[in-house]
């Protein structure tokens, strides 16, 4: 079974203990911070597995690259702590298992992941999108939300599989449209010693290439746009520039604000899963009133989980929902 | 037999009545797997006078009559068992009078819920009626003869309970008034007066045929929400449906528990309707029953789905398409199901042997509940569908079926709306004297025994 790539030597010699210290969840002194970071490096039970509500940003937060939060998911996997009621964790395990009958795709251009989200396959059309083949289904979904459930052991378990399947299509390159996707392959997998055979390609990086291409039909935008980063991005910060570029291209600007960057806030579905219905609720309350307070017109969203879950609040608070993909298309005058 | 064709065609004109066989095999059969019977003659009247004249009729030539509404009830009772006139009601649909203030409405028998749920929604949008989620022609006096039940019915009970009176054609052709409306111009309630409508609801067409029902109405709250409750021990399902219902905020509580989808096998999922005029009656709900199910999220044995707003439509929508699309899953056209009667504290037992009954007998099938009143009972669905050109597979729904009825008694429950052979298994255990007594009522109103013959008889 693949080992978790975790040192608590490094930890040993952390001054800051930044994983903890800027936890926006759970509040530490830098005393407690080391006890209970001492603790889940000795393999012991510690308040932080209880309360943690899965944000994934230590893993941002940690500048050694030590990965502390897929510690935490693995350490809370093997006390058995469930973040998450046990049916939902079971119902969702199941219902996302692979139907192991993958049939290899031929792919023609560009192989471009759709993970688990065929309803919005028909909003990949278009320009920028020409001489792409989409793959998607549960035998190619990336399964890296059971990091909110404490079940790594199924991603352990599924990843390798899904990696060959989408090997198995001959592609050198995969775009990948849901964020979580990239950083499995760009994160998760490296740090379990997980071998990618493919390139994964960000969404941001692809939209801007074939901006790029298209550079001449571009019309700047001009919106002020509140930023919705999701969880996923924690794992691979270094997306972070991509998307100020991809803004820059087509003349958004994303507002400054409290919750953006290096302190967003969650979009509140998994809170809800686990039923912390109370914090999701004053979260999203603080959240949007932030965006609000920023001046932004449109909230921009990168993943489609949090657009499902967040679009229709932000759109009664007054701001348009828009996927960033659905963005760069209005940019070169094409329908959304 | 061509004196009775002309004499209907005297009461209703020649385009509403017919021999021919082409209509009557329509008439013969219903979705479920009793066997075909055909009538002699179906007749569709427009107005409680034709009706009674039709009544009158079948007295003087001792034919059998057969009241039909949508004709869904799935479980044959408007098959003629003995042949006669089948008198469809649907084209008494008129929706005569709704009293806002005392919220009722007054309709044609044969309305069915759909056009109620529409006028109502365009004329009267602050009130609505409880919808069951049979397919939206299914009428609203088929649904009270069966002691129907549906979205409302948690907060107010069974279909029948919301009928404030009715005018009745007797077997004998007497047109009566039952309820307020048979001394006073409003039809607002059956008390203060002795309750005769308890002679007619819940007696299959068996002791006459509803002509005008008063239903009552109940205050439509626009802002709709749903709570997906998951859990996956049967055992906990009544003291969860205890807790929801103590807080008095839900509206319609379900409970599936159907093998497919493959990820629901296992599982039981509640559903909670809740209603509010704003968002914070609904978010007052939302918080009330959270906290009633808190120690079971404490303790990780159940916690709501989190489901995104875009996707609670499916949940939400009056009726739920969700069951007539199973009802069709099979693409044979048959369906049918034992709608248990029962304490809610039997769902464990009912849950088991819905699964082991089914499997056992290898029928593509469906478990759920409807909780009706504050928890006083369940309507428990065991639900198969089949396809009706392969006899193998109705043979086998017909088996599962059988073996279901049995076990609902055995656990202490009565099968609802029940076809021939459960009727049977019913009368079998029932008081002699509850037994005799619905002989002399019937026997008492029909003399000729021609309201719905074969079915609630003793064989
Ligand atoms: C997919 C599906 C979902 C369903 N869901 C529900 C549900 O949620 N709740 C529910 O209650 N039912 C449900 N049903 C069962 C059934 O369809 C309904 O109860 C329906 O309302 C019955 O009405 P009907 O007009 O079709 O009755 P019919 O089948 O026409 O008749 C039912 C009985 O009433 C008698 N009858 C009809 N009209 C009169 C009258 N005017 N006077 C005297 N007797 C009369 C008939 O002789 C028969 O005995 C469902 C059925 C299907 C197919
Ligand atoms: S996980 Fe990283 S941030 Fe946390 S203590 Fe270890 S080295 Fe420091
Ligand atoms: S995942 Fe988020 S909530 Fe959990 S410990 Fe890390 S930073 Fe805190």
């Amino acid at each position: 079974m693949y080992e978790l790539k975790f040192d608590p030597e490094l930890c040993a010699s952390c001054e800051t203990i930044d994983c903890l210290m800027k936890c926006q969840y759970i509040s530490f002194d830098l005393q407690t911070a080391r006890e209970e970071r001492d603790r889940l490096n000795r393999g012991e039970d510690s308040f932080v597995l209880h309360d943690c509500v899965t944000c994934y940003a230590c893993e941002e937060y940690c500048q050694f690259g030590n990965h502390p939060f897929y510690q935490i998911v693995d350490l809370q996997e093997e006390k058995g702590i469930w973040p998450t009621p046990k049916p939902i964790v079971h119902s969702q395990i199941k219902m996302y298992s692979p139907k192991g009958t993958f049939e290899p795709k031929e792919v023609e251009g560009t192989a471009f992941n759709m993970c688990l989200f065929p309803d919005f396959r028909d909003s990949i059309k278009g320009k920028l999108f020409e001489d792409t083949t989409q793959l998607f289904g549960r035998d190619l979904f990336c399964n890296l939300v059971y990091l909110h459930y404490a079940k790594a052991s199924v991603i352990r378990e599924r990843v390798p599989q899904i990696i060959k399947n989408f090997a198995s299509c001959g592609i050198q390159e995969l775009v990948c449209f849901h964020d979580e996707c990239y950083a499995t392959y760009k994160s998760w997998a490296p740090a379990y010693g997980i071998e990618v055979p493919f390139k994964p390609v960000h969404l941001f990086q692809f939209l801007i290439d074939r901006l790029k291409e298209n550079r001449s039909a571009i019309k700047k935008l001009g919106f002020k746009v509140a930023y919705q980063r999701p969880c996923s991005t924690r794992l691979v910060p270094e997306t972070e520039p991509m998307l100020d570029e991809l803004f820059e291209l087509i003349g958004v600007d994303r507002v400054p604000r409290k919750y953006d960057r290096e302190t967003p806030l969650c979009c509140g579905a998994i809170m809800r899963a686990s039923g912390r219905e109370e914090l999701a609720d004053e979260i999203n309350k603080k959240n949007i009133e932030d965006m609000l307070d920023a001046g932004a017109s449109l909230c921009v969203f990168n993943c489609q989980g949090c657009y499902a879950a967040m679009g229709e609040m932000v759109a009664q608070a007054g701001l348009r929902p828009i996927l960033v993909h659905d963005l760069c298309k209005l940019a070169i005058g094409e329908k959304v | 037999m061509d004196r009775v064709y002309n004499a209907l065609k005297e009461i209703v004109g020649e385009r509403f009545v017919s021999n021919q066989q082409e209509e009557l095999y329509l008439y013969s059969r219903d979705p479920g797997t009793m066997d075909p019977v055909w009538p002699d003659y179906v007749v569709m009247p427009a107005s409680t006078e034709e009706v009674q004249k039709i009544v009158m009729l079948a007295n003087q030539e001792k034919i059998p009559l057969v009241p039909q509404g949508g004709g869904l009830v799935l479980s044959g009772l408007t098959i003629p068992l003995k042949g006669g006139i089948l008198v469809d009601m649907k084209r008494m649909n008129r929706i005569i009078e709704v009293n806002k203030n005392s919220r009722y409405v007054i309709v044609e028998a044969g309305c069915s819920h759909g056009l109620l749920q529409s006028y109502l929604n365009q004329n009267y949008p602050d009130l609505r009626h409880s919808l069951p989620d049979s397919p939206p022609i299914s009428t609203v006096g088929g649904n009270v003869c069966i002691h129907g039940s549906g979205h409302l019915s948690q907060v107010y009970g069974f279909h029948s309970d919301m009928v404030n009176g009715m005018e009745v054609v007797l077997p004998t052709g007497e047109i009566c008034k039952i309820g307020s409306c048979s001394t006073s111009p409003y039809w607002f309630a059956r008390a203060p007066l002795p309750d005769l409508a308890g002679l007619f609801l819940g007696w299959f067409g068996t002791t006459g045929i509803m002509t005008k029902i008063s239903l009552k109405l109940y205050p439509h709250k626009r802002m709709k929400d749903v709570m997906l409750f998951l859990t996956e021990n049967p055992e906990y399902i009544s003291d969860i449906i205890y807790k929801v219902t103590d807080t008095e905020v839900a509206e319609d509580i379900t409970i599936s528990c159907a093998p497919k989808p493959d990820w629901m096998d296992g599982f039981q999922l509640t559903s909670i309707a809740i209603v509010g005029r704003n968002k914070a009656e609904l978010d007052f709900k939302f918080r009330t029953i959270r906290s009633a199910l808190a120690s079971y999220i404490d303790s990780r044995e159940g916690g709501f789905m989190y489901m995104p707003p875009a996707m609670k439509h499916n949940f939400t929508e009056v009726p739920l398409r969700s069951t007539a699309r199973f009802a069709d899953v099979k693409k044979g056209g048959g369906f049918e199901y034992v709608g248990a009667i029962m304490p809610v504290d039997k769902f464990p037992d009912a849950y088991r042997a819905g699964h082991e009954i089914a499997q056992r007998c290898e029928t593509t099938y469906s478990l759920s509940a409807r909780i009706i009143g504050r928890a006083h009972c369940m309507m428990f669905s065991c639900a198969y569908a089949f396809n009706r050109a392969d006899k193998a597979d109705v043979d086998r729904a017909k088996q599962a079926l059988h073996e279901t009825n049995k076990a609902v008694l055995e656990l202490g429950g009565i099968p609802w709306k029940a076809e021939f052979p459960a009727q049977q298994l019913i009368l079998e255990r029932m008081d002699p004297n509850t037994l005799r007594l619905m002989e002399q009522v019937r026997k008492l109103m029909d003399p000729n025994g021609i309201m719905n013959p074969g079915n609630w008889e003793v064989k």
